[in-house]
């Protein structure tokens, strides 16, 4: 038994963090809520790619890392942590091992290395989802019908918009109609396939979880030691350490469940479901309540439209709500645990 | 990242639960808060450490067999699981112990530690003073030197001392320079709990057992050999047993999910009347004890591969006190009724379940309040300043 990353998974994590650090600030996540372009970035998609991130899930043969989701797991904290505004998880987390499985050699060799250079982005439309998040810049969209999986182009679809609250996530249904040709998986087998994509999908929403959580109690300690009120900085008050420290708590422990369902995932295929809608609960109610005290420690800046604290927050919403929200795995965590 | 337990380990795991199965008394045994229930309970510390159990990660020569931090954990879950009674030996074994490795002389270590480990010395902590509680560091209890005896004369009070009226020996803090400022000038003594000058008075506890007691001290006399670690550098010494008490040792996992067990057989047990809100709080009850077990894992791994524990012990202290308590309201209200009942003909299971929502209650006041744990957290965890 050993529960930690190994030196160069956290090396990566560390290479990413500097990366992003100085590629997406909050400038760049302000600018993804743009309604006049399409907010995405190719600089920087391609930056990730070339360090591997975009296409870490990708098979070596196919010009990826071939690594797994354990050594995803902190890259999309950091993710998370940025706020990066990318079809990270549609891609890289779903997309790429979801076309590495389902056995159609042709659509993988024609896709995989496009997805591991960072030329081609990916979205997917899961059973249980009504929208599907980037489908306007997405190159390729797999979307389940019943038990089937289609792998479609943006022309094969008409592209409905809906408004997520956070302007960065661009949402959309997906309206086609089912052919036979577009078909790339059916069956028991696609039912598996399908399944362990939405487990990966909720995985990492997770792990993206925790990083906003993470940067939304960074901010605000940060703030609360800089702005003062009656003569003292209000981070030296004890209801704002309360808030502040609630919210760690509940972040570091939700911290080695989501890394328990990326081992789980990766390793102990049986169990995935269970430790994955554990890790999707706990990272919702952890990053919704590092939001909550976010803003009140911010106060009446905070709730400012010109502030980046909402940029975060929402996110932290959004994400908590896709994928499964924490009632619904915890509903599931029921089924597995108590029949 | 390596979630399988190894070999070795998975051997240490079933050596202990054969031997826990065979031996923990089918029938529990009464109360450790108890005068009756204490000698039973210390022949039962007796039996684990005849049989190697009491004190597993210690060092073989005071009665431990060298576990690895990972195999104390193991045994834990193994000792919780099979329903094992509750360890009065705990204060010593898992508060004093680790002090004493850091801070005690070779001859200190030699006296005391077997002792401890079989349950022939049993200790009571003696932290609290009626008008120092959280705030330790306003502890008024003196220690005068003697010189011609060759120690130090004790005089104050100490008060809620976990099981103090049945222990043998108490540690504690006194002030040995009264001119020094707050967090100096204090030692930290071993205190003959049966010695002149030394009166001990029960105190009943929320659930009616005589579980805690006030110590009296009047020139009671203690050797220079029961000082630990340096005269008047009593605070750090101090600070190691509390940091072990808030971090790992205290509250193991086992014990949580050994509760969280007991919980989902009384849901299955209860289902016609569970709304599907309790089913909510069952999940999440089970949930966290499970994030609890994950959390330790990565906290021991750390300290296996030379890591520390900080502050970041009051994260853990939080969470699991705060745990015990909602699991257990959880139980009770599944439990409807019967949730009232603390015993008698019609309790069965909920006879235990209020006695432990009693003592789970205790959990964020003891080893020092939630409030401090939480500025505790954001002074030392996020840099927040003190004032």
């Amino acid at each position: 038994m050993r529960f930690a990353f190994t030196d160069d998974q956290k090396l990566f994590r560390d290479t990413v963090r500097a990366l992003l650090d100085k590629e997406c600030t909050a400038d760049v996540v302000r600018k993804a809520w743009d309604p006049e372009t399409n907010g995405r970035s190719p600089p920087l998609w391609g930056k990730l790619a070339e360090l591997g991130v975009v296409g870490l899930r990708v098979p070596e043969a196919h010009g990826g890392l071939g690594l797994s989701e354990i050594d995803f797991v902190l890259l999309l904290e950091e993710s998370g942590r940025a706020a990066l505004p990318e079809p990270i998880v549609e891609t890289s987390a779903v997309g790429a091992p979801l076309l590495a499985e389902i056995g159609d050699a042709s659509l993988a060799s024609a896709w995989l290395p496009r997805i591991a250079t960072g030329n081609a982005r990916l979205t997917v439309g899961l059973a249980g989802s009504a929208f599907v998040a980037d489908a306007h810049v997405a190159d390729l969209l797999l979307i389940q019908q019943g038990g089937d999986l289609y792998a479609l182009s943006r022309d094969d679809v008409k592209l409905v918009p809906e408004h997520s609250v956070d302007g960065a996530r661009r949402l959309f249904r997906v309206i086609w109609d089912p052919s036979p040709s577009k078909r790339v998986a059916s069956g028991s087998a696609a039912r598996a396939v399908l399944a362990r994509s939405f487990d990966r999908g909720a995985l990492g929403a997770s792990a993206m979880l925790l990083g906003l959580g993470r940067h939304l109690i960074d901010v605000t300690v940060e703030y609360v030691k800089v702005r003062k009120q009656f003569g003292s900085p209000i981070g030296s008050f004890q209801a704002v350490k309360h808030h502040l420290a609630d919210a760690l708590v509940k972040l570091e422990f939700a911290r080695p469940i989501v890394y328990r369902a990326a081992y789980s995932m990766s390793r102990t295929p049986d169990a995935a479901s269970l430790h994955v809608s554990m890790a999707k609960a706990y990272a919702s109610d952890a990053a919704l309540l590092a939001a909550r005290a976010a803003l009140q420690c911010h106060g009446a800046i905070g709730y400012s439209y010109e502030h980046d604290l909402h940029l975060w927050m929402k996110r932290a919403w959004a994400l908590a709500a896709a994928w499964g929200d924490a009632s619904w795995h915890r509903a599931r965590v029921g089924e597995l645990v108590l029949g | 990242m390596d979630l399988d337990y190894t070999p070795s380990e998975q051997a240490f795991r079933s050596e202990a639960r054969a031997w826990l199965e065979t031996n923990v008394p089918k029938t529990p045994l009464p109360s450790g808060d108890t005068a009756e229930g204490f000698a039973l309970h210390r022949q039962w510390e007796k039996k684990l450490f005849d049989a190697g159990w009491a004190v597993v990660s210690w060092p073989e020569k005071y009665g431990g067999r060298e576990a690895t931090l990972m195999e104390w954990l193991i045994f834990e879950e193994e000792y919780y699981r099979a329903g094992g009674p509750q360890r009065i030996a705990q204060n010593g074994i898992f508060l004093l112990a680790p002090t004493l490795f850091e801070f005690g002389t070779e001859e200190q270590k030699d006296r005391i530690l077997p002792r401890m480990a079989s349950g022939a010395d049993l200790w009571a902590q003696g932290w609290s003073e009626p008008n120092a509680g959280s705030d330790l560091a306003g502890i008024k209890s003196t220690a005068v030197r003697d010189d011609a005896r060759g120690g130090f004369r004790l005089n104050g009070q100490k008060t809620w001392c976990t099981r103090g009226a049945f222990c043998d020996y108490m540690f504690g803090l006194f002030r040995t320079d009264p001119a020094a400022e707050r967090h100096r000038g204090m030692t930290y003594f071993l205190v003959p709990l049966r010695a002149p000058g030394v009166t001990v008075r029960p105190v009943g506890r929320l659930d009616g057992d005589a579980g805690f007691a006030e110590v009296f001290l009047e020139d009671a006399f203690v050797p220079d050999r029961d000082v630990l670690g340096a005269v008047n550098e009593g605070w750090n010494v101090a600070m190691a047993t509390t940091s072990s008490e808030r971090g790992l040792t205290l509250r193991s996992p086992g014990r949580f999910l050994a509760t969280a067990s007991r919980l989902v057989e009384l849901y299955r047990q209860s289902k016609g009347r569970a709304d599907p809100t309790l089913r909510d709080r069952v999940v999440q009850a089970w949930m966290d004890a499970e994030a609890y077990q994950l959390y330790t894992l990565q906290t021991v791994t750390r300290v296996m591969e030379g890591g520390s524990i900080g502050a970041e012990s009051s994260i853990n202290k939080i969470f699991w006190s705060e745990m015990d308590i909602r699991t257990h309201e959880t139980a009770l209200a599944l439990l409807g009724e019967r949730g009232e009942l603390d015993g008698g003909p019609s309790a069965e299971a909920a006879g235990a379940w209020m006695k432990g929502y009693e003592f789970a209650l205790a959990g964020p006041i003891y080893a020092g309040t939630n409030e401090i744990q939480r500025n505790v957290v954001a002074e030392r965890v996020l840099g927040l300043p003190r004032k």
